[in-house]
């Protein structure tokens, strides 16, 4: 490598520009059988094809647990999953701020490769621009990744039923309260680390055990599980029940939460899905899901119903009941 | 934070203290409880402990509440020793 | 016998069957009266309002019991012109304003925290007055001012810090107080007389600073009695219980109902530390005015770090305030309506779009209405 740091000129298409996909980007990424192309040619076999984009901004950019670039490949593999598509193929786009020491880049690309080796996807276009100190925040990845739903998979957001059973995979929380404790200043030393991870394996299985009856898959990321399940609510126009006690989090995460002011319930994960199931299949869902690494600690939380008007309900411990609702604005810490 | 949790000192050096729980620890500072020792649990707010815990009354509290729990059950049950409404202590212990 | 570690274990104080005995047991109490009218009980603290909201604890004890939240939200006290300040403060060239994360989203008279910081202003979201301090020695080209809001709980610890910054004179670091006093509220609260309280649920962490003996004049002067309350549903729901009872009885009295935190005298060191930093001032509070002796002001030996010494502030001009708009949140904070009395609630001021600052707040009443609200049964 030419320099430490990454420089303006390493995005203005020239040498420099040349020696980073070279050094870097191929070398982990793999380089194509033929020439360098400005596009890619992909096959995709049969079944329906389904395409999603992301951005990806977090800050740190490197936490326990993972960085932006794992984010990056989980966050567009799982988005393709949860329509129960085989993921396939991804593209990245790096936006650099100028300054970016060309290690840490190498380490954060080398760490997209593990976890697209991990997915089984092949990312196969990218680009590289770099602006002035100040334009991002160290590094931004726009992604885009497509996919392939197989014959008879037919999951929607707007798929669930009243009398459907509500699944999760895992302990929520782990993966914001993880970033949380690293900003600057909390004082804060714990074992928490995100769950970042590309899930299309374990739905894979989910299929295979429940095929048809899986009716809704979604990951809880922004805004945590509370905002997704009153998403999903929304677009199929039901009510959710959900039963507090129910909900795996650690023990870690609820003590980072009560100092913090936080509420794991609307804290992002990376690793986790909230599947809703047909009752008849849940059994056999939640099995297959405890078989798979990513799914030890799946639960059943909490069952779909008919509703005037969608929304989500927590029970609470004391057997009382409270509204969950959506996520209004960033989730600040209190004092009170 | 108001809600704070009880959370154990694992170490102090100077006026901070580490305080730890599961595993997530935190530094706080021990200006307003300047008696805490290490193994106290103390409530925590705002970066500072504010409180030693009283285990022992903590222990009193959770034993009472067991005895609260007991006399809810066999009032449910319609036990015909209790009359149905349990004494949660009229405490008057100030 | 109970296990040596239960008792630090959280969810020992969340158990659900003590939590229906004790339910029961208010319900019986309060159902035993000869006045039908429902029990009216006023909490003073944040934190409890959003552990009731959290454990359904208002709609657990309606209709026999019903719930007031007082003016116990730090931040709903606050008034417009201080919010002003605030983000005047702000907006200034080289200051940086460190706040607890309750402030940043409340609107005063034409903007917010938030909106200053999109619009480039230095506000850095804090969750101790240390951190203020670490900035400040970070930072030595930067003025950092501190909002110092909250009760007798978080008083105490800017207070420290304030006490520190002195001794080792980093000249950079003040503080703007806003810090208000429980008991002149109380009073305040209970003289105006809309309220028509039968009890207090006294906040855990206040009296944990200042002793329950400074509730005495709740059933001395005012014939009411007067629970302190720890933050779990079982501390909440047994406080609840004490105060029926005492209230059913005719008996008023301060009951210590969070024996584990809280003693007669709490804690000397933090009001020995209070007492050399702040002084009682007048202080403006969001629904009940001017309320005397109820702030903190910085002591004369602390004027170079008190930042309403230190900063000229324009007047701010052309803004509304929230009641102005239509907000009620004053009504609300007294007591005298419960927020779905106020036209606004649900329609123009939800959570997403907050018109006053009981919405905005987490812990504030409208707030924590508007989500306990309509949790019935699906």
């Amino acid at each position: 490598m030419s320099d430490d740091i990454i420089l303006l000129a390493h995005g203005s298409g020239g040498l420099l520009s040349q020696e980073l996909v070279e050094q870097v980007f191929l070398p982990h990424l793999g380089r194509p059988a033929g020439a360098l192309e400005d596009a890619t040619e992909i096959a995709l076999g049969p079944g329906r094809v389904v395409m999603t984009t992301d951005g990806y901004v977090v800050r740190p950019i490197a936490f326990p647990g993972g960085d932006i670039g794992k984010l990056a490949v989980c966050g567009t593999v799982n988005d393709l999953a949860m329509r129960g598509a085989r993921p396939l193929y991804l593209t990245a786009a790096f936006i650099i701020e100028e300054g970016l020491p060309l290690e840490e880049l190498d380490r954060i690309v080398a760490s997209m490769a593990a976890a697209a080796a991990q997915a089984g996807v092949r990312v196969v276009a990218g680009d590289t621009k770099v602006v002035e100190r100040g334009g991002v925040d160290r590094l931004f990845i726009t992604t885009a990744g497509v996919g392939v739903v197989p014959e008879g998979v037919c999951i929607s957001a707007a798929g669930a039923r009243p009398g459907d059973v509500v699944l999760v995979s895992g302990a929520m929380g782990d993966h914001g309260l993880a970033i949380m404790t690293q900003r600057e200043g909390l004082r804060f030393q714990s074992p928490l680390r995100s769950d970042c991870a590309p899930l299309n394996g374990l739905v894979a299985d989910m299929l295979a055990a429940g095929g048809g009856a899986i009716h809704v898959l979604r990951d809880p990321t922004r805004g945590g599980l509370a905002t997704a399940l009153n998403e999903l609510a929304a677009a199929s126009e039901v009510s959710i029940a959900i039963d507090e006690d129910a909900v795996p989090v650690h023990d870690a995460v609820r003590v980072a939460s009560e100092l913090l002011g936080l509420d794991p319930l609307y804290v992002a994960n990376e690793g986790k899905l909230i599947a809703i199931v047909a009752p008849e299949a849940a059994e056999a869902v939640l099995a297959a899901m405890r078989a798979h690494p990513l799914g030890a600690e799946a639960a059943a939380i909490g069952d779909v119903r008919a509703a005037e008007r969608s929304r989500v309900v927590l029970r609470t411990p004391l057997g009382t009941h409270r509204l969950l609702d959506m996520l209004a604005g960033e989730q600040l810490p209190r004092i009170c | 934070m108001c809600l704070a949790i009880p959370l154990r000192i694992a170490a102090i050096d100077g006026h901070l203290a580490t305080v730890e729980m599961s595993g997530v620890m935190r530094q706080v500072s021990l200006a307003l409880t300047p008696e805490a020792r290490v193994g106290d649990y103390v409530l925590v707010h705002a970066g500072f402990a504010i409180n030693v815990v009283d285990e022992a009354e903590a222990r009193e509290t959770l034993a009472l509440f067991a005895k609260i729990e007991a006399a809810g059950r066999r009032a449910a049950s319609g036990s015909p020793a209790n009359d149905g409404a349990p004494e949660p202590g009229t405490d008057e212990r100030l | 016998m109970t296990d040596t570690a239960a008792h630090r274990d959280p969810a020992a104080f969340r158990e659900p069957g003590a939590a229906r005995a004790l339910l029961d047991a208010i319900r019986r109490r309060a159902a035993a009266r000869r006045r039908r009218e429902p029990l009216r009980l006023m909490e003073f603290c944040g934190g409890h309002t959003h552990a009731i909201m959290r454990y359904g604890i208002r709609e657990a004890l309606a209709p026999d019991v019903r719930l007031l939240s007082g003016p116990g939200c730090p931040v709903c006290v606050t008034a417009d012109a201080d919010i002003d300040a605030a983000i005047s403060l702000a907006s200034l060239p080289g200051v940086a304003v460190a706040t607890f994360g309750d402030m940043v989203r409340v609107p005063g008279t034409r903007s917010s925290l938030q909106e200053a910081r999109a619009a480039g202003a230095d506000v850095h979201v804090v969750y101790s007055a240390l951190d203020a301090m670490d900035l400040a020695r970070r930072r030595p080209e930067l003025k950092v001012v501190m909002l110092g809001i909250g009760f007798e709980t978080t008083a105490p610890t800017v207070a420290a810090v304030l006490e520190a910054a002195r001794a080792e004179g980093l000249g950079n670091l003040s503080v703007y107080s806003m810090h208000k006093l429980t008991p002149p509220a109380m009073r305040a609260i209970l003289e105006a007389g809309e309220a028509c309280l039968d009890g207090i649920i006294g906040p855990g962490h206040v009296t944990a600073i200042t002793g329950w003996r400074a509730w005495e004049f709740l059933p001395a002067e005012y014939g009411l009695p007067c629970a302190v309350s720890g933050f779990e549903p079982l501390d909440m729901l047994y406080a609840i219980e004490q105060l029926v009872t005492a209230a059913v009885d005719g008996e008023p009295r301060v009951v210590n109902a969070y024996r584990r935190g809280v003693t007669a005298e709490g804690n000397r060191v933090a009001q020995a530390l209070l007492g050399r930093v702040f002084e009682p001032a007048n202080a403006e509070w969001r629904g009940l005015g001017v309320v005397p002796g109820s702030g903190l002001a910085l002591r004369p030996a602390y004027a170079a770090h008190d930042a309403r010494r230190l900063f000229e502030l324009p007047a701010p001009a052309g803004g509304r305030t929230a009641e102005e708009r239509g907000c009620r949140c004053g009504e609300v904070l007294r007591g005298a309506i419960e927020p779905p009395e106020c036209p606004l609630f649900g329609r123009a001021c939800t959570p997403a779009q907050p018109v006053g600052p009981c919405m905005v707040s987490g812990e504030g009443s409208c707030a924590a209405y508007y989500r306990y609200g309509g949790a019935s049964r699906p």
